[in-house]
C-alpha cells in the first residue's frame, strides 16, 4: 500500500511532470493565463493521460515485447495516442456534450501533448505493472494540472501588477515558472 | 526486421484507424450543415463579443435560431448578409452602436493607486472603492484599454478612456471591464430609453433636471466650441431648448456644486446661447430617428408634454399625431407665457423642426367633443398619450368673483396671446404669487394700465423667479403683501369696481414649511379695479373625459382634477393609454413636463415592442446623498456671466418685444469653463479623511 501512496505522491509532487521532468512547456506557458482555462487543460490531460497509459502498457505488453518490437515503442505510442484522443473527442462529442463542449480545443492540443507522450513512456522505462502504470498516470495527470492552475493563478495576479514592458506576459510566465520548479525541489526531501 | 516493423505498425494503425471508422460511425453526431458554412463567414477572431464561446459557438447559435444572422459584431455588413443567406433571412439595417465614455473629468483619483502595484481599475476598486467620496467616477488606471481587443480604447491626455468610433466594434468588453459604470456601450435608441440609474455616474446638476439632460457634458462641448455637439445633447432629452433656454425656472442651478465656490454655473444661459445659435444660423441640425415601426400612437395636447412624447416616439421610429384644441401647438408655452418672455415666431420654429421630424397635427380638435379615446382606438391607433394640461384657473374662493371684470390668470393670458384683446382699463389687481401672477402683471403694464399684484404672503415667500420679481419691479408694477382678497364690489351693471381685502400676518408654518398667512380682523380695505385677476392656481379642465361633459370618467382622477397613473411607468389604469404633464402632475415646470413625456414615450415604446414596462430597480428618483458636498476647496472664483437686457427705459413697458438677450460666444464660452466638470466625478476634497490612505495628495505634489 505504502508503495502505491509514495509512489503517487512522488508522481505528483517530487517528479513532477512540468516542474520536475521539463515535460509539456509549451501548453503549461500557453493556457496558464487564466485559472478557468488552466482547470480545463489541466482535466482534459489528467483523463487522456490515464487513458494513453493503459492502453499503451497494453500495445506495449501484448504487441511490442512479445515480438521484440521494443524500438517502435515512441511511433507506435504517438499513433495510439493521436487515435485515442480522436476517439475521446467523438465519445465525449456524442455521450457528454456539455463536457466536449467546455473542454473545446483543449481536446485536439493533447494530441500534440509531449506530457502525455512523456508519462506513458516513464511507464515503459520504469517497467511499471498495469496497476501502478495507471495511478502513475493519474498522479502525473493531477501535477501536471497543479503546477498549470497554480501558475495561472499567478499569471493573473500578475497581469495587474506593475511589470517592466519587456517582462509582461510570457518572460515573467518563464520565471515564475522557474521559481515554482525551484520550489517544488523541496519536495524531494519528502521521500 | 524492417517488415515486421512496418507490419506491425500498419497494423497498429489500421487497427486504430478501423477503431476510428466504427466509433464515428456509433457516435456519428448530426450536425446541421449550415453551421459549418456559416463558421467558414465568420471572421474566427473569438472575441466573445456575441455571447457565445466562440465562432463556432454562434455559428451554432444562428442555426439553432437563438442568435440572429448579424450577432457577431466585427463582421462587416457583407459577412453577415451572406451568413443571412445562408439562413434563408434578409439582414435588417442595425443601428449604428458605440462605446462611449460618461465622464468628463475634474479631480479624478490620484495616479497613485499604486498599493501593492495595482495598475488595474478592478484590483483599486476591490481595495479602496476609490480614492474619491463617491464611489462613481473613472479611475483612470485604463482596464478597458488592456480589455478592447480591437485596440479602440486609449488613455487621452487627461487619464481619461477616450474612443475611437471607427474601430469601436461596439463588443462591450470594455463595459464589463469597467468596474465603474463609466463606459456603455449605446446606439441612439438606447441613449433615448435611458433613465438615470443610481450607478450612473450623475452629476449633481444632472440628477436634478427633471428631463435629465446631460449637463456636464453639453457644457463641455461648449467649451470646446463644438455648439452643433452640445445641441445634439440636448435634444437627446429636450426638444424644446429654444423654449426652456428662455423659460425654465432652472432646478438644475440650484444644485450646482459651484455655489459652493462662489455662484452657480449659469446652466440656462449656455443652453439658450446654443438653442438660439441654432435658431439664428438659418438651418436646422439634422435629428436622426429610427426606422419606422409602423405604430401609432395618438398624443392629446400639443404642449410640452405632448410635444416632447411625440418628439421621442418619432425618434424612436413611431408615428405619432398629435392633436390639439386650440389652433397651435404649444400648449402654455404659447399661451401661459407671453411674447416678451418668449417670442411666438422663435416657438413656431421650435415647434415646426418637431412637426418635420415626420409627425401630423390636427389642431383645433377637442378631446371629448371632436374624438374620445374609443374613437382614436377605432381610427387604428396603436396607443394613447393624455397630455392636456392644466387650463382651469383657481378660484380666489371670495364672493362676487363670477362678476364682469373679473378673469382668471390663465384665461386672461390666453385671450392675449389669441390676440383677442381683453379689456383691461386703467387699474389692474393681479392676486397671486406665481409666475403666471407676474406674467399676467407685466403683460398689463405693457397694455397700458397701472397694475397692483396682492399677495397674501411677503415677498421672500414668493414662488415667482427672482429675476421675474425684480423684472415687475422695475416695470412699475406695485406690490401688496400680506394681503387677501375678501369679496369683489360690482356696480349695478355688475360690473367690478372695487376689490375688498384683508390685511395679513403670518402665524405659524404650514405642511409647505412656510408660515401661514392669518387673516387681520377688521382689517378689511378696498382698492379700485377695472380688472382684477386671480392667478392662485391651475387644476387640468378633465371635462373631455366624460362624454358630453358628464357621466363616467374612464379614468381614474384626484381630488386635484389630474389623472391617476403609475408614477414608473405612467400608464393609466387603461392599458396603452399613458399621461405626464401637468394633467398628471398637477401645475408644474415646462422641463418637468418634457421629462416626463420622455419618460411616457419610453414606456410606450416598451408597450408596442415588448409589451412589459421594464423599470429598472437603480432608477434614480432623488438626490444621489454622496454626490453632495458642501464645500469645494482648491477652485479659483470667477464672477458668473449675466444675460444683457434687450429693451431699456420707456421702451421695455409698452412692447412685448423680448426682455432678455443671450450670451455672446466669448462670454458662454467663459462661463462654460466655470463648470466644475463634476460629470460624474467627485471631488476629493479632504483624502486624509480615508482610513487607509496616506496623504496622497502632498504623495503626488512632491512627485
Ligand atoms: S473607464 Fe473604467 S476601466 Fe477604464 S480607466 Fe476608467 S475606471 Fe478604469
Ligand atoms: S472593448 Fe469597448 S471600445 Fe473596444 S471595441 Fe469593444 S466596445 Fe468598442
Amino acid at each position: 500500500m505504502q508503495e502505491y501512496f509514495l509512489l503517487f505522491i512522488g508522481a505528483m509532487f517530487v517528479n513532477n511532470i512540468v516542474l520536475a521532468q521539463y515535460l509539456g512547456n509549451c501548453p503549461f506557458i500557453g493556457t496558464s493565463k487564466d485559472t478557468g482555462v488552466a482547470v480545463g487543460m489541466g482535466g482534459a490531460v489528467v483523463f487522456v493521460a490515464v487513458m494513453a497509459a493503459a492502453i499503451t502498457w497494453l500495445v506495449q505488453e501484448y504487441v511490442l515485447a512479445p515480438f521484440g518490437l521494443g524500438f517502435l515503442q515512441t511511433l507506435a505510442f504517438i499513433l495510439v495516442i493521436a487515435a485515442l484522443v480522436q476517439f475521446v473527442e467523438m465519445f465525449l462529442k456524442k455521450m457528454v456534450p456539455p463536457l466536449y463542449k467546455s473542454l473545446g480545443i483543449f481536446l485536439p492540443l493533447i494530441t500534440t501533448n509531449c506530457a502525455v507522450m512523456g508519462i506513458a513512456l516513464i511507464c515503459q522505462r520504469e517497467e511499471f505493472g498495469f496497476v501502478k502504470t495507471v495511478l502513475f498516470a493519474l498522479a502525473s495527470g493531477l501535477g501536471f494540472m497543479i503546477a498549470l492552475v497554480l501558475l495561472a493563478g499567478i499569471r493573473e495576479k500578475l497581469a495587474v501588477r506593475r511589470l517592466p514592458i519587456a517582462m509582461r506576459g510570457t518572460p515573467i510566465g518563464l520565471i515564475m515558472a522557474g521559481l515554482m520548479s525551484l520550489a517544488f525541489f523541496a519536495f524531494k526531501g519528502m521521500i | 526486421m524492417i517488415l515486421t516493423s512496418g507490419l506491425t505498425l500498419f497494423g497498429i494503425g489500421l487497427l486504430a484507424a478501423a477503431i476510428l471508422g466504427v466509433a464515428s460511425r456509433l457516435l456519428f453526431v448530426k450536425e446541421d450543415p449550415r453551421i459549418a458554412l456559416i463558421e467558414d463567414n465568420l471572421p474566427g477572431a473569438n472575441c466573445g463579443g456575441c455571447g457565445f464561446p466562440g465562432c463556432s459557438g454562434a455559428a451554432a447559435a444562428i442555426v439553432a435560431g437563438k442568435a440572429p444572422a448579424t450577432v457577431c459584431i466585427v463582421s462587416d455588413a457583407e459577412a453577415s448578409a451572406r451568413v443571412a443567406a445562408i439562413m434563408g433571412q434578409e439582414v435588417l439595417e442595425r443601428e449604428p452602436e458605440l462605446a462611449v465614455r460618461d465622464c468628463t473629468g475634474g479631480l479624478r483619483a490620484d495616479d497613485a493607486f499604486h498599493y501593492e502595484g495595482a495598475l488595474d481599475c478592478r484590483a483599486a476598486h476591490l481595495l479602496y472603492g476609490g480614492s474619491k467620496a463617491c464611489p462613481e467616477g473613472c479611475l483612470g488606471l485604463g482596464t478597458c484599454v488592456r480589455a478592447c481587443p480591437f485596440d479602440a480604447i486609449h488613455m487621452g491626455p487627461e487619464g481619461l478612456p477616450v474612443i475611437d468610433p471607427a474601430q469601436c466594434k461596439a463588443c462591450g468588453n470594455c463595459v464589463a471591464a469597467c468596474p465603474r459604470g463609466v463606459i456603455a456601450v449605446s446606439g441612439m435608441t438606447a441613449r433615448l430609453l435611458h433613465l438615470n440609474q443610481t450607478t450612473d455616474c450623475l452629476a449633481p446638476c444632472r440628477q436634478k433636471c427633471p428631463a435629465q439632460i446631460n449637463i456636464p457634458r453639453y457644457i463641455e462641448q461648449i467649451k470646446a466650441g463644438d455648439y452643433d455637439g452640445a445641441v445634439m445633447t440636448i435634444k437627446e432629452r429636450n426638444p424644446l431648448l429654444v423654449t426652456c433656454g428662455r423659460v425654465c425656472p432652472r432646478p438644475c442651478e440650484t444644485m450646482c456644486r459651484r455655489q459652493y465656490v462662489d455662484e452657480t454655473v449659469g446652466i440656462n444661459m449656455l443652453k439658450r446661447f446654443v438653442a438660439d445659435r441654432e435658431l439664428h444660423s438659418g438651418s436646422r441640425l439634422p435629428v436622426p430617428c429610427a426606422k419606422d415601426t409602423g405604430k401609432r400612437v395618438a398624443v392629446i395636447g400639443g404642449g410640452p408634454a405632448g410635444l416632447s412624447c411625440a418628439y421621442f416616439l418619432r425618434r424612436l421610429g413611431h408615428s405619432p399625431v398629435i392633436f390639439d384644441a386650440m389652433p397651435a401647438l404649444g400648449g402654455q408655452t404659447r399661451y401661459g407665457i407671453p411674447e416678451y418672455r418668449l417670442p411666438k415666431a422663435d416657438l413656431d420654429w421650435e415647434i415646426q423642426g418637431i412637426l418635420d421630424l415626420g409627425i401630423e397635427a390636427r389642431l383645433n380638435t377637442k378631446f371629448g367633443k371632436d374624438f374620445t379615446l374609443a374613437s382614436l382606438r377605432e381610427e387604428g391607433f396603436d396607443a394613447t398619450f393624455i397630455g392636456i394640461g392644466a387650463w382651469q384657473a383657481s378660484g380666489m374662493y371670495a364672493e362676487g368673483e363670477d362678476l364682469d371684470g373679473v378673469m382668471g390668470g390663465i384665461e386672461f393670458l390666453t385671450a392675449h396671446a389669441l390676440g383677442q384683446k381683453p379689456e383691461t382699463g386703467n387699474k389692474v389687481i393681479v392676486v397671486g404669487g406665481g409666475n403666471t401672477a407676474i406674467d399676467a402683471a407685466r403683460t398689463c403694464v405693457r397694455l397700458g394700465a397701472e397694475v397692483t399684484l396682492m399677495y397674501r404672503r411677503t415677498r421672500a415667500e414668493m414662488p415667482a423667479d427672482v429675476e421675474e420679481i425684480v423684472g415687475a419691479e422695475d416695470e412699475g408694477v406695485k406690490f401688496r403683501f400680506l394681503a387677501a382678497p375678501a369679496r369683489v364690489i360690482g356696480d349695478e351693471n355688475g360690473k367690478a369696481t372695487h376689490l375688498e381685502f384683508y390685511e395679513m400676518e403670518l402665524g405659524e408654518p404650514d405642511d409647505s414649511g412656510r408660515r401661514r398667512p392669518v387673516k387681520k380682523e377688521g382689517s378689511e380695505q378696498r382698492m379700485e379695479a377695472s380688472l382684477i385677476i386671480p392667478a392662485i392656481g391651475q387644476k387640468p379642465d378633465l371635462g373631455c373625459l366624460y362624454d358630453d361633459g358628464e357621466g363616467e370618467c374612464p379614468l381614474e382622477t384626484t381630488r386635484w382634477q389630474t389623472i391617476v397613473a403609475d408614477p414608473d411607468t405612467f400608464e393609466t389604469a387603461i392599458p396603452g393609454v399613458f399621461t405626464a404633464g401637468d394633467v398628471y402632475t398637477g401645475p408644474d415646470l415646462v422641463i418637468s413636463a418634457i421629462g416626463d413625456g420622455r419618460k411616457a414615450a419610453r414606456s410606450i415604446h416598451y408597450h408596442l415592442t415588448r409589451g412589459d414596462i421594464p423599470v429598472p430597480e437603480t432608477t434614480q428618483k432623488g438626490m444621489i446623498p454622496y454626490t453632495l458636498f458642501k464645500e469645494i476647496d482648491f477652485v479659483e472664483r470667477k464672477k458668473r456671466a449675466v444675460l444683457p437686457h434687450l429693451c431699456h427705459g420707456d421702451d421695455r413697458n409698452c412692447t412685448f418685444n423680448e426682455v432678455e438677450g443671450s450670451l455672446s460666444e466669448e462670454e458662454a464660452r467663459a462661463e462654460a469653463d466655470r463648470c466644475l466638470r463634476c460629470g460624474l466625478v467627485c471631488y476629493d476634497r479632504d483624502l486624509r479623511e480615508e482610513p487607509f490612505l496616506p496623504d496622497l495628495r502632498d504623495q503626488t505634489k512632491d512627485a
